[in-house]
C-alpha cells in the first residue's frame, strides 16, 4: 500500500485495489454458510411451492400477478385496493432495520444483503476454481498462458450461470413457474421474462464477481445512514487494541512481556471481504461480517493466547475495559430505551397488518353514488338516485351477491331498490373479479324521501350462498321545494 | 493508538475543517471516470440516432426516424386493429342479445361510454342529465321511444336535422306568432296543461282551456295529453319537462312553438360506435 507524500497533489482517481479474501473457519463463517444456504434456497426454491386455491386462480403459492393485478402469498390474496399491506411490510423492513442496526450495527449489510450473500457465493466459487488467496494473487500476476485463461473462464462460466439461475428464479415469481420454465426453454416466454433474466444475468454476474465492496463503498446510501442509527451501546466489530498493542511479530521461543497480543499475523485483513484492516477501528467499509473475529480467534487459539483479540464490541464497554473493568452483558446492550421503541413501533404495525388481514370482511364493495344529475324525476313523478357499485368477489367460484337498503329516516320503507340489466336484487360476480353495477333507488312521488332534501341510508351486499354479508353507508337526494 | 498499524491508508484532506471534523480528498474510483466517458459518448450516439439538436423550425430528426406523434398513430392504430374483430361482432348482433355476451357487452359499455362523453356530453351532460331542451337520458320518459331501435334510429339520423332526410321530424305550430290562437285562449290552454300535469291551475281557465286543447292539440299530445312518440310529440301529463313547466315556460312553448334539433351522427361515427352510444343510452336507466 503506498503512502502519498503529503506535499504531492492527490490524484484525482485510484484504480480498485483488487482483493483477495482468504478462506477461514470459525463461528461466523459456519454461521454465514448456513444464513446463505437457507436465504438462497428461500430465493430459488419458494416460486415453485403450489398452493390450491381452486379453478379459477393460480396454484402458485407466492406470485405477483401483475397483469391480472393480484398478489398472493399462501393464503393471502392482496388486491390493488389492499396495497396497503405492500405498504405496511415496507414500512416494517425499514423499521427493522432501524432496529437491528441500532442493536447489532451493519448485520444486515454483514449476514443479509443480497449483495454480501451473491458475493460471498461468488468468493466461494472462485477460490474453488482458482484456489485460495495466495493462488489467486499468483494467478492475477501470471501471464495470459493456457491455465489462466482456463480457469477464468471457467470461473466466469460458473458465475454466468449462478447469475443465469439468479435472474430465472426472479421472473418466476410474476408467472405461472413451471409454464414459464417450459417456455424458457423452448423459446416461447414472452420478450421481457428474457430480458429481465439478461438484465439480472449481467447485473449478479457484474456485482458479484467484479464490483463487490465498490457497490457497498459507492453505490449503496445505507452504510451512510446507518451512522445515524448507531450509538455506544451498538455492537459492532473491534480490536481490542489495549490488549493487542503493541503488536509484533512472534518470535520463536521467546516472548516479550512488553508486547501486545496482536502478533501482526494480518489474518484479520487477508480474510476481510472489504479489504480493510479491523485493527484501524470502525470503518465506512466494514460490514461486519465477523470473519476477522473468526480469522484472529483461530490464530489466538494456535498462539495460546484467549479469544477476543477482534470482537463484537460497544463503544461503552471500550472505555469500561480500558480502565480494567468487565463488559456489560450484551443483552444490556440490546434491550435499552431506543431499541424498545424501534420494536415497539415495528412490531404495533406487524400487529395492526395481522389485524387488519383478519378483519378483512370476505365480502367487498363500495358504492359511489352519481352527483350529475343528483337524482332524476320519473314519469310518475317518483324519484330516482343512481349509484354505482363496485362488488369484488375474492372467491375461486361466480358468487351471487343480494343487495338491500335500508334507513332511519321516516319514509324510508317506501324505497325501492333495483339493478340496471337485473330482473332481481341478486347479481353474480364471476371469480376473482369486480364487477361493476349500476344501481337504482327510487322513492316513490311525493314519500318523505322524495320530498327530502337528503337522508342517510345503508347499502347491503350478502353472499347468498352464505350467511356474510356486509354495508356500506351513503345518500339519498331528494327533490327539496 | 501506541503504535501506527502497518496498514494505514494515508489520504489527504482538503484543509477544510469544521468543529475539528476534517474532510478527507480521497480520490474517485476510476471506473466512476469509465462510467463517465460512457455516458457521453452515449449520448453523443443517442443525440445522432435520436431527435435532439434544436434547428430553427423542428429539431434535427435522428437517423433512427423516431417520433412521438408516429408512436400514437401507430400505437391507435395498433388498437383499432385489435378492436376490429369485436366491432365486426358488435355491428353484426341483435342489439337486444348484447347484454347476453359478457365480453361484447363490457366492450360494448366501455366504448358507448367514450363516444358518449366525446360527442354527447356536450349538450345531454356528461352523466346525460340533460339541460333545458336537451332531454334527460336517465329518466323513463321518451319523446321518440327508449327501445334500443328507436334510440339507434334517433342517434343515427337526429332529430329535424337538414343534412338527413331520414332525420325525426316533426314541426309544432307557432299558435302565438302565427296568429293561429288568441293571447286568451293560449293563455287558457296553458291553464288546461297545467291541469294534465297535476300542477296548480285556474279551474275556471283550464275548462275553457280543455277546448281549445280539444281543437288545436289533441291531433299530436293525444287527447288525454299523453303525447305521441311517432311525432315525437311530449307527454304532457308527467312532471318531465323539457322546457319548463312553469307558466311562462308553457306560455312561450304554446306560442312560439320549440324546435329542437339534433345532429345525425351515421355521418360522423361508425355504425359500431352509433351501437356503442345506443347500448350505453339504454343502460342508464330509463332504456325500455
Amino acid at each position: 500500500m503506498s503512502v502519498t507524500d503529503p506535499n504531492e497533489p492527490a490524484p484525482l482517481y485510484a484504480a480498485r485495489e483488487p482483493i483477495f479474501p482468504r478462506r477461514v473457519k470459525g463461528n461466523f463463517r459456519t454461521f454465514k454458510w448456513v444464513l446463505m444456504a437457507v436465504m438462497l434456497g428461500i430465493y430459488y426454491l419458494t416460486p415453485w411451492i403450489r398452493w390450491d386455491r381452486g379453478p379459477a386462480l393460480p396454484d402458485q403459492a407466492v406470485l405477483i400477478d401483475l397483469a391480472n393485478r393480484r398478489f398472493f402469498f399462501f393464503m393471502i390474496e392482496i388486491w390493488p385496493h389492499e396495497f396497503y399491506f405492500v405498504a405496511g411490510l415496507l414500512i416494517m423492513a425499514g423499521l427493522g432495520l432501524f432496529l437491528f442496526t441500532s442493536a447489532l450495527g451493519r448485520v444486515w449489510c454483514g449476514y443479509a444483503c443480497p449483495q454480501t450473500v451473491w458475493t460471498d457465493l461468488f468468493i466461494l466459487v472462485e477460490r474453488w476454481v482458482e484456489g485460495d488467496r495466495n493462488a489467486r494473487i499468483r494467478l492475477l500476476r501470471q501471464k495470459w498462458d493456457g491455465e489462466k485463461i482456463r480457469k477464468r473462464t471457467t470461473k466466469w462460466t460458473l458465475w454466468l450461470l449462478i447469475g443465469l439461475a439468479t435472474g430465472g428464479a426472479w421472473v418466476f415469481y410474476f408467472t405461472d413457474a413451471p409454464t414459464l420454465m417450459v417456455d424458457l426453454v423452448t423459446g416461447q416466454a414472452h420478450p421481457v421474462a428474457y430480458t429481465t433474466m439478461a438484465i439480472l444475468t449481467l447485473t449478479t454476474f457484474a456485482f458479484g464477481g467484479f464490483a463487490r465492496e465498490q457497490i457497498c463503498i459507492y453505490a449503496c446510501p445505507w452504510p451512510r445512514i446507518q451512522a445515524a442509527m448507531m450509538d455506544e451501546d451498538t455492537i459492532t466489530i473491534a480490536y481490542r487494541e489495549w490488549r493487542g498493542e503493541p503488536r509484533g511479530k512472534l518470535k520463536k521461543g521467546e516472548m516479550d512481556p512488553a508486547q501486545g497480543d496482536c502478533i501482526d499475523c494480518m489474518a484479520c485483513v487477508n480474510v476481510c471481504p472489504m479489504g480493510i484492516d479491523i485493527r484501524n477501528g470502525q470503518q465506512l467499509e466494514c460490514i461486519t461480517c465477523g470473519l476477522c473475529i473468526d480469522a484472529c480467534n483461530e490464530m489466538m487459539d494456535k498462539v495460546g493466547k484467549p479469544r477476543g483479540l477482534i470482537d463484537y464490541l460497544a463503544l461503552k464497554d471500550e472505555a469500561m475495559e480500558r480502565a480494567g473493568g468487565h463488559p456489560t452483558k450484551v443483552w444490556k446492550h440490546i434491550f435499552r430505551v431506543r431499541t424498545m421503541i424501534y420494536f415497539g413501533l415495528w412490531s404495533a404495525i406487524g400487529v395492526g397488518l395481522v389485524v387488519a388481514l383478519f378483519l378483512r370482511s370476505p365480502i367487498d364493495f363500495n358504492v359511489t353514488p352519481a352527483r350529475d344529475p343528483l337524482y332524476v324525476q320519473l314519469s310518475d313523478g317518483a324519484i330516482r338516485n343512481i349509484y354505482t357499485l363496485r362488488l369484488r368477489n375474492k372467491q375461486g367460484e361466480p358468487t351471487e351477491f343480494r343487495i338491500t337498503v335500508t334507513s332511519a329516516a321516516p319514509g324510508a320503507e317506501g324505497l325501492r331498490l333495483s339493478l340496471e340489466g337485473q330482473s332481481a336484487d341478486t347479481v353474480t360476480v364471476p371469480a376473482d373479479e369486480t364487477l361493476t353495477q349500476r344501481l337504482y333507488i327510487e322513492a316513490p312521488a311525493g314519500s318523505a324521501p322524495a320530498t327530502a332534501d337528503r337522508i342517510d341510508i345503508r347499502l347491503w351486499v350478502a353472499d347468498t350462498s352464505s350467511t356474510d354479508r356486509v354495508s356500506a353507508d351513503t345518500v339519498f337526494n331528494g327533490k327539496a321545494n | 493508538m501506541s503504535k501506527k498499524p502497518t496498514i494505514q491508508k494515508e489520504v489527504q484532506t482538503t484543509g477544510h475543517e469544521w468543529d475539528g471534523i476534517e474532510e478527507f480528498n480521497n480520490p474517485l474510483p476510476r471506473w466512476w471516470l469509465w462510467t463517465f466517458y460512457a455516458t457521453v459518448v452515449w449520448g453523443v450516439g443517442y443525440s445522432i440516432a435520436y431527435p435532439a439538436w434544436p434547428l430553427i423550425n423542428e429539431a434535427t430528426p435522428g437517423i433512427l426516424g423516431h417520433s412521438t406523434r408516429a408512436d400514437v398513430a401507430a400505437e391507435i392504430e395498433r388498437y383499432a386493429a385489435a378492436n376490429a374483430p369485436i366491432e365486426a361482432k358488435l355491428v353484426a348482433a341483435d342489439l337486444n342479445q348484447i347484454a347476453a355476451d359478457p365480453e361484447l357487452a363490457s366492450f360494448t359499455m366501455n366504448a358507448g361510454r367514450a363516444v358518449f362523453g366525446t360527442w354527447c356530453a356536450q349538450c345531454h351532460g356528461a352523466g346525460a342529465g340533460g339541460n333545458v331542451g336537451y332531454p334527460n337520458l336517465l329518466d323513463n320518459d321518451w319523446l321518440w321511444g327508449g327501445t334500443m331501435e328507436d334510440i339507434h334510429l334517433t342517434i343515427s339520423h337526429g332529430i329535424r336535422n337538414t343534412d338527413d332526410p331520414d332525420a325525426r321530424y316533426s314541426e309544432m305550430p307557432r299558435f302565438g306568432a302565427d296568429g293561429l290562437l288568441e293571447k286568451e285562449q293560449i293563455d287558457q290552454v296553458v291553464q288546461f296543461v297545467r291541469q294534465l300535469s297535476g300542477q296548480d291551475h285556474d279551474a275556471a281557465a283550464a275548462t275553457e282551456g280543455a277546448v281549445v286543447y280539444a281543437d288545436n292539440c289533441a291531433a299530436c299530445h293525444m287527447e288525454d295529453g299523453t303525447g305521441d312518440r311517432f311525432q315525437g310529440a311530449p307527454n304532457l301529463t308527467d312532471p318531465i319537462w323539457l322546457y319548463g313547466g312553469d307558466v311562462a315556460s308553457l306560455t312561450e312553448s304554446v306560442t312560439n312553438a320549440r324546435f329542437g334539433v339534433m345532429p345525425n351522427w351515421n355521418t360522423r361515427l361508425s355504425e359500431a360506435e352509433i351501437r356503442a352510444v345506443t347500448a350505453y343510452v339504454h343502460s342508464l336507466g330509463g332504456g325500455e
